[in-house]
């Protein structure tokens, strides 16, 4: 499991890999956090193609990262899920509080234009 | 299948032992009669048992065991999750959802083995431990109940 963060605009888009559980999101947490720290970012895109399973750690990695974001005035939005994880983000409520869109580039207009999402 | 199976393991409460018991789960369950959601289900229950021996039960130790039985029989399979620490205060309040004694876990670890799999049952003593006994249905004997 690994994670690639870029910088667009004010958005990290931030591309997971492998599988969300309790021992990766332990793994990520203090990297995502750097990340989001160090550059200057508004907004925070998870693009999860990569994820083959999450649980509910993976759910507490994603809400902890939303309430940081949130906190700055930023928003936090979701794209490339499998059908599997999409199921386990929506009925965790995950697309109560943060917007699911098809690709990265549907995501990025909506964010960086400054819509609310 | 023809003959019942059954595996036992025995590891340290340590985060990368969750992928283990998913993967022993994911091997049995492949050869059982189960759909797809069926096996992401199940696989997703035993991550969140484990995951909550190795957090709750052992407050994040490395050096507790967690014992995994795992039943394949006909009519469904039976995992169940044991750990020998600090047990649950409040089982009742535990299984509500949003109910978490740490930041970042929400509360959804018992929502989803509870709506995951057909049966739960959680035997807990405090200072004692943990019993987390799960049984999905197959298919085969969803139909026979039909």
């Amino acid at each position: 499991m690994d994670l690639d963060a870029s910088l667009s605009g004010e958005t990290l888009v931030v591309r997971l890999y492998g599988e969300l559980d309790l021992r990766v999101s332990d793994h990520l947490r203090p990297r995502l956090d750097k990340e989001l720290d160090r550059q200057r970012v508004k907004h925070l895109l998870f693009n999860l193609r990569g994820v083959d399973f999450i649980d509910s750690s993976g759910i507490g990695f994603i809400l902890g990262r939303y309430k940081k974001v949130k906190a700055q005035g930023g928003t936090v939005a979701l794209t490339g899920p499998n059908r599997s994880v999409h199921r386990i983000l929506d009925l965790s409520g995950m697309y109560k509080v943060m917007s699911g869109f098809a690709n990265e580039s549907d995501a990025l207009k909506a964010l960086e234009g400054g819509k609310q999402v | 299948m023809k003959h019942k199976n059954t595996v036992k393991l025995e590891f340290p409460s340590i985060p990368d032992n969750v992928a283990l018991a998913r993967v022993v789960v994911g091997t049995m369950l492949a050869n059982m009669d189960f759909t797809l959601t069926d096996v992401d289900d199940v696989k997703v229950a035993v991550s969140e048992a484990v995951s909550n021996a190795v957090l709750h039960g052992y407050q994040n130790r490395s050096n507790g065991l967690v014992y995994l039985t795992i039943t394949a029989e006909p009519e469904g399979l039976e995992i169940i999750v044991e750990d020998y620490g600090r047990g649950i205060h409040d089982v009742e309040k535990a299984l509500e959802p949003a109910f978490s004694t740490l930041p970042e876990r929400m509360g959804m670890g018992f929502v989803f083995m509870k709506s995951f799999m057909d049966k739960l049952e959680i035997d807990s003593q405090v200072g004692r431990g943990t019993r987390v006994r799960m049984f999905k249905a197959s298919l085969q004997a969803m139909r026979a109940v039909q």
